[in-house]
């Protein structure tokens, strides 16, 4: 198992933000966290990480997450981010490699090929030398997956990544996590457009402060546990019941 | 005159200022440039203000103890203590609020005090305040060596912290998450900086003073973030903005009579923001 | 009394009007969370000061006033310009742009002899409450004050409901036809003319102070706008009666024959109070969980 979580319970002054979520990720496995506004998805992964505070207990790998931190990667929402910062693409890679290089090391050939390697992964080389704030939104997400790469880690934890960019960088980004996934790594992303989480993941992650429903998207992403999570007033559009599961699909 | 100030052939002190203000402004510019980036600009306004108790309560320590009260390093000392009170005080306040918010309080209250213990100190006769008061605004006239060592030593620690320390800190202000991650604390980086924004704001009360250091430390910065896409570039340029500002100011504070050093140091950098704002600004902004 | 009636009730007054005129402003500037907006504009007051005294060579309060809320206006236009342009955080462009008019304004003050005869900087940094006493007839700045306190209010009262909205969301406020633009800087001049009326008679720390101070502590312990508003009123006035007194007659209570700057004091009490507010505020959140 990648990951284990067991009662993650998180209170924010009065507003209880998690309520005992519990869920296991499988070493290889693509899961979806859907779940509607406010349903503490991005809080669940920080909590994951130990970036929040929150009570329950998280195993990543069979031991504590501490330990496998150097193969762990988050890549944050978009708007977390300061794309005016002054970094080039290939110094925000770099900052994948910290472990590696140390404190105050410095960063010689074989850590820049890394880098540089890392970046080729997702397509991004030519843009090495470019400011960050630079790129179109897809870009600057292919970024941040390299910066993951070039750390090494092959449990990726993802906020929202399709927020914000175009259909066809949505097919690349998908792409890349497709052959992390064949390569053995593990992937988590907080998703939001329903209709494409069968066709992209193969298991999901129904939250809504606690888990409503995890599994293989075959058997878990059903009308029933989406109106739990959601609620009833949530209306599917016809068009979507491609991501619905087998039990209510017509007969081909 | 002017020329002779800036080949450093205007005299002993003239030179030693300028220097002074030289290694000032290099280090308050590099420092400034991790400051900015991690978007504490007005922090290093509200620790400046809040020296100002520091320094009053340490001339009425030293006083008591019999001493000088206008030993340099004793006021510095007392200096950094309230400051460090006042940075505590603004994160303390920015659990229950903006940090905006908190910055403007501290700094008010702080200073507020710092006032009243001038005048307590000027009431008790025991010394004339207006030795104190330049650190409103700087003095240069009357630096010593001594002064100039302690700037110039100081400075270069700075930037040699700043250059070593200068991956963590770029990493924790472009994303404080990922840095945690990756075994940087933000906590103790962000310390650290402050420590560091500290650092300079003491040693620079002596040229531009302390409502003015924090221009010496934000403007530089600003106009070198415009000029370059990496955080090494940035706060290398931001140092040699600061550096020249400095050199130059000194000179030419130290050539016109009246012209006090601070004000044209800040002007002078105000200058190259401005220059820089019409080559390299938006203009569809 | 009588003593006290000259003395005492004018300063005490004016840093009570003082007070309220920047806590008006004040309560709107934090809730847009441009607090740090009131530390710039009590700033950028010297330059306009010494430029307007320099260029009509009138030392009254109303010529220097005037030229005290054109630097304030010109250094809000700016501050907006540089944050656009530069693309900057907000308090990155303050910074900037209030050091330099600062500096601006020491410079003009140094090299043209205005220095020491008609104004100083340190005059300037934390006034002069004390001398504003009952001189055959009320200080100039008492009426002025009374006069810019009310009429801050009434425009207060006026604007209410789309000021609120506009704080609140603007851009939903924008989409119902209320000229956000215009509030805002609205606010921005409301806030320039408090502190110009509040620079003139009490010192720009008091005037910093009394925009975030009172305001900040009255958000903690209140739910409502109105009653944060009352609030903050409360705090200001306190602070400026106590910090008034403390200043006075604290040293004498001690047997030291002198006073202390009740500007200072003030500003200091409002500080103690916010942090006051902070503790209460906090032990009220843990107490309800």
């Amino acid at each position: 198992m990648a990951l284990r979580v067991q009662g993650l319970t998180l209170r924010y002054n009065e507003v209880l933000a998690l309520d005992g979520a519990s869920a296991q990720f499988p070493i290889g496995s693509m899961t979806a966290i859907i779940g509607p506004n406010g349903a503490g998805k991005s809080t669940f992964l920080k909590s994951v990480l130990g970036l929040v505070a929150a009570a329950g207990t998280v195993a990543a790998f069979g031991g504590p997450v501490a330990q496998s931190m150097p193969r762990i990667a988050y890549v944050p929402q978009r708007a977390a981010v300061d794309w005016s910062f002054p970094v080039r693409v290939i110094d925000v890679v770099l900052m994948g490699c910290y472990r590696k290089t140390g404190l105050l090391g410095l960063i010689d050939a074989a850590t820049s090929a890394h880098a540089m390697a890392a970046l080729a992964r997702v397509g991004m080389q030519d843009f090495a030398r470019r400011q960050i704030g630079a790129l179109s939104g897809g870009q600057q997400q292919r970024v941040f997956l390299a910066r993951a790469l070039a750390q090494g880690a092959d449990l990726f934890l993802l906020d929202e990544p399709f927020a914000g960019v175009d259909a066809a960088t949505e097919a690349a980004i998908i792409a890349v996590l497709k052959a992390l996934r064949k390569d053995g790594a593990t992937i988590i992303a907080v998703h939001h457009d329903l209709s494409s989480v069968a066709a992209y993941f193969d298991r999901v992650l129904l939250m809504n402060r606690r888990t409503v429903a995890e599994g293989p998207v075959a058997t878990t992403f059903t009308r029933a546990a989406l109106a739990q999570a959601y609620g009833p007033a949530l209306m599917l559009d016809p068009t979507d019941l491609r991501s619905e599961g087998p039990t209510e699909r017509p007969a081909a | 005159m002017i020329w002779q100030a800036l080949l450093l052939q205007a005299g002993y002190n003239a030179a030693l200022v300028s220097l002074g203000a030289a290694l000032l402004g290099a280090a308050a510019g590099a420092a400034g440039a991790f400051l900015t980036l991690r978007r504490r600009a007005l922090m290093s306004d509200a620790m400046a203000h809040a020296t100002l108790p520091g320094i009053g309560l340490a001339f009425l320590a030293m006083v008591a103890l019999g001493g000088d009260g206008r030993f340099l390093p004793g006021l510095m000392l007392g200096a950094a203590l309230t400051a460090a009170a006042g940075l505590w005080a603004v994160q303390r306040l920015a659990r229950q609020m903006h940090e905006d918010a908190a910055t403007g309080a501290v700094l008010a209250s702080f200073y507020g005090a710092g006032i009243v213990i001038l005048t307590l100190i000027q009431g008790l006769g025991t010394g004339r305040p207006a030795g104190l008061e330049t650190v409103l605004l700087g003095s240069t006239a009357g630096m010593l060596r001594a002064d100039a060592l302690v700037i110039g030593f100081g400075g270069l620690a700075v930037i040699c912290a700043l250059w070593s320390l200068r991956r963590p800190l770029a990493m924790v202000a472009f994303d404080p998450l990922h840095a945690r991650m990756m075994g940087v604390n933000p906590r103790r980086m962000d310390a650290t900086l402050m420590a560091l924004v500290l650092a300079v704001v003491l040693v620079g009360l002596n040229v531009t003073g302390l409502i003015l250091i924090v221009a010496l430390l934000v403007t530089p910065a600003v106009s070198a973030r415009m000029w370059s896409t990496t955080v090494t570039g940035t706060a290398t340029l931001s140092a040699v903005i600061g550096a020249v500002c400095g050199y130059i100011g000194a000179a030419i504070s130290a050539s016109v009579p009246d012209l006090p050093t601070g004000p044209v140091i800040v002007l002078l950098a105000a200058g190259g923001f401005g220059l820089t704002l019409l080559i390299r600004g938006r203009r569809d902004g | 009394m009588d003593e006290f009636l000259l003395f005492s009730l004018p300063p005490m007054l004016i840093a009570s009007l003082a007070a309220i005129a920047c806590v008006l402003p004040g309560n709107f500037l934090l809730l847009s969370r441009r607090a740090m907006l009131g530390d710039a504009m009590s700033h950028v007051v010297l330059p306009g000061i010494v430029a307007a005294f320099l260029l009509t060579g009138s030392g009254s309060g109303v010529v220097m006033g005037a030229g005290a809320l054109a630097a304030a206006g010109l250094s809000a236009l700016l501050i907006e310009w540089v944050t656009r342009r530069a693309r900057l955080e907000p308090g990155a462009a303050m910074a900037v742009v209030f050091t330099t008019m600062f500096a601006l304004g020491v410079v003009l003050l140094e090299t043209t002899g205005t220095s020491g005869v008609h104004l100083d900087v340190e005059h300037a940094l934390y006034g002069n409450l004390e001398s504003l006493i009952w001189l055959g007839g009320p200080p100039p700045e008492l009426l002025r004050l009374a006069l810019i306190a009310t009429g801050l209010a009434l425009a207060l009262r006026l604007i209410w409901r789309p000021l609120v909205l506009a704080t609140f969301d603007p851009v939903f406020a924008q989409t119902q036809g209320i000229p956000v633009g215009w509030l805002r800087a609205g606010l921005t001049a409301a806030t320039a003319l408090a502190a110009v009326a509040a620079f003139q008679a009490v010192g720009s720390i008091l005037t910093i102070a009394m925009l975030i101070c009172p305001a900040a502590s009255a958000r903690l312990l209140t739910r409502t706008l109105p009653a944060q508003i009352m609030a903050s009123l409360g705090f200001a006035v306190a602070s400026a009666l106590l910090g008034y007194v403390l200043a006075g007659y604290a040293p004498l209570w001690l047997g030291l024959p002198f006073t202390l700057s009740a500007s200072g004091m003030i500003a200091t009490v409002s500080g103690l109070l916010l942090a006051l507010s902070a503790l209460i505020a906090s032990h009220l959140a843990r107490a309800a969980l």
